[in-house]
């Protein structure tokens, strides 16, 4: 196995992550709901997919990895909901809701490793690992590329499709672009729709965590994830919210962030440096957007 | 010291740069803009505060805190306020920015584990006859000078923003801005200096952490305390007083767990530490009471 194979695939399990909650929040974006509880979303999916996983113990072999990843988009979805009704019944800023949400998960996650979840052995502040059925197949063997790569891809492909050729991808653009002109004009129940944009969000941000205690660290602790889910919103909007763009700029990130740890390792780069040209990225398109006299958002809400 | 009274110095310490960044921030989002980037005014204040403490003066620490947390709130300022780019999107990217730039210049300015370094920290200064109080007495007042300060701080922003022309200014602002711009107010301009306040304030706080508190520098040493002060703004209701306790409650949940452990309880601390955000969300569900955000808040369709 070469040196070089392997920091590809690395860079690929990385992105994996990174592109399925960047579709979370693009999905959100463009359905004019502020979803920055991607984190939250994904954290709540790792839980309910080791919390499966665990409990499946073999019994049903290869299907458990299945279960696992439909139970991560249940929780993420229903840990969207109360966002969902937060705003619809008290008219909660879905911006705050989701943010509080996060710091939630974070704790649950911590009470969980520590208590009902944690291993036998009462050692760790983790859960046990999982057993080979439980963990997704790898994609290439002998490296840590799993087949949750290719769901990413399946899943940014699938939005694509719901985006540009199916009616209710045309309600999601409308709702986003303009609500109110969506009701009267378009006879669009909003409220419904932003219901599903809220589930279909949480769902997508669940798997991303069910794919990540499945495919790469095969147990839950704390710490799981190193913000995926707000660097997914620099994923999202670099593509400029276009389900394809976001493969593209999730491997992008990919390969920025274990390209970094490389630099660390070899020439002393400081890996922080990542987030640096992270963060000049995302300023460098908000920018750009903005000159146009487009706001992002609306941009690809219009087109 | 009784068990109750360090709990109650526990909480006094870890609300004090809490309520600070919150401070600050709750005069940012009176005027209409959320500055989710404060944990990156933050982690700077806290890089400025060690670098300027190491000149020898913990007020000149200070200094460079305050500095540094309004060059990050400059930048977001620049492009949020100036070049209207969405708020949400640019607070994220101040906080990578924030965090990322600290780490890599204490990376190349102290080597990578700037071990060894020491700083000259502020001590406890105990005031006379209130320290004497019992029970809230020694929590309360025999705390580091910046603790003071922010003592100060609470009221006059309070006072300011109810009792003044300006108050009002700013208030006016973050319901509707384009009324403001109608009737003769430069709005964009309380908004630049409101977010330039906050940085400030955001940047004390992180001076907090290093110059009364830790005493070195850590990469990531903010910990979300950005975050966890939006969440107080909102707990407070967006009310400079209402602010000053949420961040009491906030500094409870976390001390509590180590009152737990001394007391030799082991129950699960961290829905102590969850408490805070399951609070906030029913206070803005108004199940505990009313709470309403400003009009115009994060919006940049009203933002002119």
């Amino acid at each position: 196995m070469n040196a070089e194979l392997a920091l590809v695939a690395d860079a690929l399990v990385r992105a994996t992550p990174l592109i399925i909650a960047g579709l979370a929040v693009a999905f959100a974006f463009r359905g004019g709901v502020f979803n920055i509880g991607a984190e939250g979303q994904l954290l709540v999916g790792a839980i309910a997919a080791t919390a499966v996983t665990l409990a499946s113990s073999g019994s049903i072999g290869r299907f458990s990895v299945v279960l696992a990843v439909v139970a991560g988009a249940l929780a993420g979805a229903a840990w969207a909901w109360i966002a969902a009704e937060l705003k619809r019944r008290f008219h909660v800023l879905e911006i705050i809701s989701t943010i509080m949400l996060n710091f939630i998960a974070i704790h649950l996650v911590s009470f969980l490793v520590r208590g009902p979840l944690q291993e036998p052995a009462r050692i760790y502040p983790q859960t046990e690992t999982f057993i080979k059925s439980g963990r997704l197949p790898l994609l290439v063997p002998g490296t840590r590329l799993h087949l949750g790569f290719a769901l990413a891809i399946l899943l940014a492909v699938t939005l694509a499709w719901v985006f540009n050729h199916t009616a209710f991808g045309f309600r999601v653009r409308a709702t986003g672009a303009s609500p109110a002109a969506a009701r009267i004009a378009g006879l669009i129940d909003t409220d419904k729709t932003s219901l599903a944009v809220f589930l279909i969000s949480g769902a997508l941000a669940g798997i991303a965590g069910s794919v990540e205690v499945s495919g790469v660290t095969f147990a839950l602790y704390e710490n799981l994830s190193p913000g995926y889910g707000y660097t997914a919103i620099a994923v999202a909007l670099i593509a400029g919210l276009n389900p394809i763009g976001i493969i593209a700029s999730g491997i992008f990130f990919g390969i920025l962030e274990t390209g970094a740890s490389a630099l660390q390792r070899e020439f002393a780069v400081p890996s922080s440096l990542a987030s640096v040209v992270e963060a000049a990225l995302i300023i460098g398109a908000l920018t750009i957007a903005a000159v146009r006299g487009r706001h992002p958002i609306a941009r690809v809400a219009e087109s | 010291m009784s068990a109750v009274e360090t709990f109650l110095e526990g909480t006094v310490r870890t609300a004090t740069p809490l309520a600070f960044a919150a401070l600050g921030e709750t005069v940012v989002e009176r005027s209409g803009v959320i500055n989710i980037g404060l944990e990156g005014a933050i982690i700077a204040g806290a890089f400025g505060g060690f670098v300027a403490a190491g000149y020898g003066s913990t007020w000149l620490g200070f200094a460079g805190a305050m500095l540094a947390g309004i060059a990050m709130a400059a930048v977001f300022a620049c492009f949020a306020i100036h070049v209207r780019a969405d708020q949400i999107i640019t607070g994220t990217a101040i906080s990578l920015l924030g965090l990322g730039v600290t780490a890599t210049l204490y990376r190349q300015l102290y080597g990578a584990t700037g071990a060894g370094l020491s700083i000259p920290t502020m001590g406890i200064s105990e005031l006379p006859l209130l320290s004497s109080i019992p029970v809230i007495g020694r929590p309360l007042f025999a705390q580091p000078s910046i603790t003071y300060v922010l003592y100060l701080i609470i009221p006059a922003v309070w006072w300011w923003m109810y009792h003044t022309h300006a108050g009002l200014g700013l208030r006016a602002t973050g319901e509707d801005p384009r009324a403001v711009v109608v009737a003769g107010v430069a709005a964009k301009r309380i908004q630049v200096l409101s977010v330039l306040f906050g940085g400030a304030l955001g940047g004390i706080a992180g001076g907090v952490l290093v110059i009364a508190q830790a005493g070195s520098f850590a990469e990531g040493m903010s910990a979300g305390r950005g975050f966890i002060a939006i969440a107080i703004v909102v707990l407070g209701r967006w009310h400079p007083l209402g602010v000053a306790a949420a961040a009491l409650i906030f500094g409870a949940a976390s001390a509590l767990q180590y009152f737990f452990q001394a007391l030799g309880w082991s129950l699960p601390y961290q829905a102590f530490l969850a408490l805070p955000y399951v609070l906030t969300l029913l206070g803005l569900a108004g199940i505990a009471g009313k709470a309403v955000a400003p009009a115009s808040l994060g919006r940049w369709q009203d933002q002119r």
